[in-house]
């Protein structure tokens, strides 16, 4: 079956949070073992698809209103979570959501929770965890609340491949880190894709995801309005003005706005007019 | 100094069972957030099974069959009336467990009537002696079976999968599904464990030298609630700090009442409750509550 069937086909997919739809007709492919990214701002739908296809959308009070989701030709339509994990499919959530009163060993036994198998295989998968991220084994004992933000990516990726998946989804794994400790978990992405596990990886790190995936998606307003082989899709006009280059002119802008509205950050400049005072006095009256 | 000896040795005895009590309690509030106002019906109910059972199948079975029986009860009151409305509310959650409580405490005291019923123990009312100080053995057998319940429970709890699941189910409900967990099945393991805790605790309250089951042993239990919330309702540690606590200061100040008489009378009563205000005025998230431990 697997080198034939997809490891995730979304057909149609309409969900939505009550009146709410945040997904509309959206359909994407995730080839076995390929790296598919899906780009979008804030608000798009990613972390929306991603639960769905997790069936963890009652948790937000959203549910799915019609549409298909299957997994190695699997349809996961209507389970419950935990069929979804023992079916091969782990997500990593938006903002690690790692246990934080749990030791780092616990999290990681709180992920092989979900799939049934022997002492070896769990062992194996701890050893395949540790070989990825060494701090793990070393901070075994500590708290999970205690790591650092891209240490507590890593445990929420490391917990996630505990279950063994066929498909990993991730949920803005760079969020938050430090553009050095992001390109360690693109790192890590690659090396468990290069193990045999297909990945969905949900960004708005555009440069880092089209860099990882074979395939991308741009989802806006709940759909998806482009999509083609990463490669094509980071040569577009579209794409590199909206989700590459926006990042440089957002950069740009910002200094040239700090430097009108803070003069004092400009201080090898004290010729500079400084609006700021007046400001002040507008605010007295 | 043997009758303070002797009262404290009571103490911790009373505390101990307080304390199985309110680990049941913190339990089922850990894995569910559900604050379990039928605790103490639950724990009448596997009293109730022990107390009619004694006479046909011996005390030991009886004690098995009320354990049993109170875990049942327990699961039976989550997979009929809490799953239900899972992911409710939790505030409206713990009110649906206070009709619970009516029917389950209805049900129990129109059988009980106005008997005392005797749960069959072995122990009577016989005492042990260490030179001076005389402690009844129902106190001895309360103590060594609360400490042994709950060492099993709290090892089970850090080490075996079900404590895992437990835990990270108390700490996110929705990841801890994303892990695989069944969110439903934990909550119903934590309904039987309360049950079963409680039915033990059930037998301690009403052997020697209380005269046996009857309706007011539910007012006993309540004082667990103060011992389960002084220590923090989330804190497995908190409730056995606080059963202690509990058992300790209501024994002393039963044992001293004649002392305390400017107090009032019946000050032994009293004393769980006025620890728990003392508490909770000092430190509001109880002893052991909930201190996020979070970089941020
Ligand atoms: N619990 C909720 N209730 C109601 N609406 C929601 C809920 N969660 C998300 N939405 C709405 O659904 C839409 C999609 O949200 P979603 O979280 O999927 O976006 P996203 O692409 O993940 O954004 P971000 O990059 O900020 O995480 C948004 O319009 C959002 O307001
Ligand atoms: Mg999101």
């Amino acid at each position: 079956m697997q080198g034939t069937e997809p490891a995730l086909q979304v057909t149609d997919l309409t969900a939505g949070y009550g009146p709410v739809h945040a997904l509309r007709r959206v359909s994407l492919t995730v080839p076995a073992g390929a790296v598919v990214t899906v780009l979008g701002g804030n608000g798009a739908g990613k972390s929306t698809l991603l639960r769905a296809v997790s069936r963890t959308l009652r948790f937000h009070g959203g549910a799915v209103v019609s549409g298909t989701v299957s997994c190695g030709g699997r349809p996961l339509d209507g389970l419950p979570p935990d069929r979804v994990v023992a079916a091969g499919v782990s997500q990593v959530p938006e903002g690690r959501q790692v246990f934080a009163r749990m030791t780092v060993e616990d999290n990681l036994r709180a992920g092989a929770l979900g799939r049934r198998a022997d002492r070896a295989a769990r062992a194996a998968a701890l050893r395949r965890v540790h070989a990825l991220f060494p701090v793990l084994a070393d901070r075994a004992r500590q708290p999970a609340g205690l790591l650092s933000g891209g240490e507590q990516q890593m445990l929420a990726v490391g917990r996630a491949l505990m279950a063994r998946p066929e498909l990993l989804l991730l949920d803005e794994p760079s969020l938050g880190l430090a553009p050095l400790m992001a390109a360690r978990i693109a790192d890590a992405i690659r090396e468990i894709n290069g193990q045999g596990t297909a990945v969905l990886l949900v960004e708005q790190n555009a440069a880092l995801a089209l860099r990882l995936a074979s395939r991308a998606y741009v989802l806006e307003v709940g759909e998806v309005t482009l999509a083609g082989p990463a490669a094509e899709l980071a040569a577009s006009d579209e794409v590199r003005r909206r989700y590459l280059g926006v990042v440089d002119e957002d950069a740009a802008a910002d200094a040239a706005r700090a430097r009108t509205e803070h003069p004092a950050l400009s201080r090898w400049d004290p010729a500079a007019p400084g609006p700021r005072p007046r400001d002040r006095r507008q605010e007295t009256r | 100094m043997s009758t303070f000896a002797e009262f404290l040795i009571n103490g911790v005895s009373l505390g101990s069972i307080y304390a199985l009590i309110a680990l049941g309690f913190v339990v089922i509030f850990r894995a569910t957030e559900v604050v379990n106002f039928a605790h103490a019906s639950l724990l009448l109910a596997g009293g109730y099974v022990t107390a009619v059972l004694h006479d046909n199948l011996g005390f030991w079975f009886a004690l098995l069959a009320g354990v049993a029986g109170a875990a049942l009860v327990g699961a039976a009151v989550e997979f009929l009336v809490m799953r239900r409305h899972r992911g409710g509310d939790h505030s409206v959650l713990a009110i649906v467990t206070i009709g619970v409580d009516i029917l389950l405490a209805t049900e129990l005291t129109r059988r009980i009537g106005t008997d005392i019923l005797a749960l069959g123990d072995p122990w009577g009312d016989g005492v042990v002696t260490f030179g001076p100080v005389t402690v009844a053995q129902t106190r001895i057998a309360a103590l060594l079976a609360a400490a042994l319940l709950i060492t099993a429970f709290l090892l089970a709890f850090r080490y075996t999968s079900w404590g895992v699941a437990m835990r990270a189910a108390a700490e996110n409900q929705e990841t801890a599904a994303l892990m695989g967990i069944r969110l439903g099945r934990v909550s119903l393991g934590a309904w039987a464990v309360a049950g079963a805790l409680a039915a033990v605790a059930a037998l301690f309250l009403t052997v020697f030298p209380t005269p046996g089951l009857e309706r007011g042993t539910a007012l006993a239990a309540l004082k667990a609630f103060p011992a389960a919330i002084l220590g923090g309702l989330d804190s497995t540690t908190g409730a056995l700090v606080g059963g202690l606590l509990v058992g300790v200061t209501e024994s002393l100040a039963t044992g001293y009442q004649s002392d305390l008489a400017f107090l009032g009378r019946g000050i032994g009563d009293l004393a769980p409750y006025l620890v728990m205000v003392v508490v909770l005025l000092i430190r509001p998230a109880g002893l052991l509550g909930t201190k996020e431990l979070a970089r941020v």
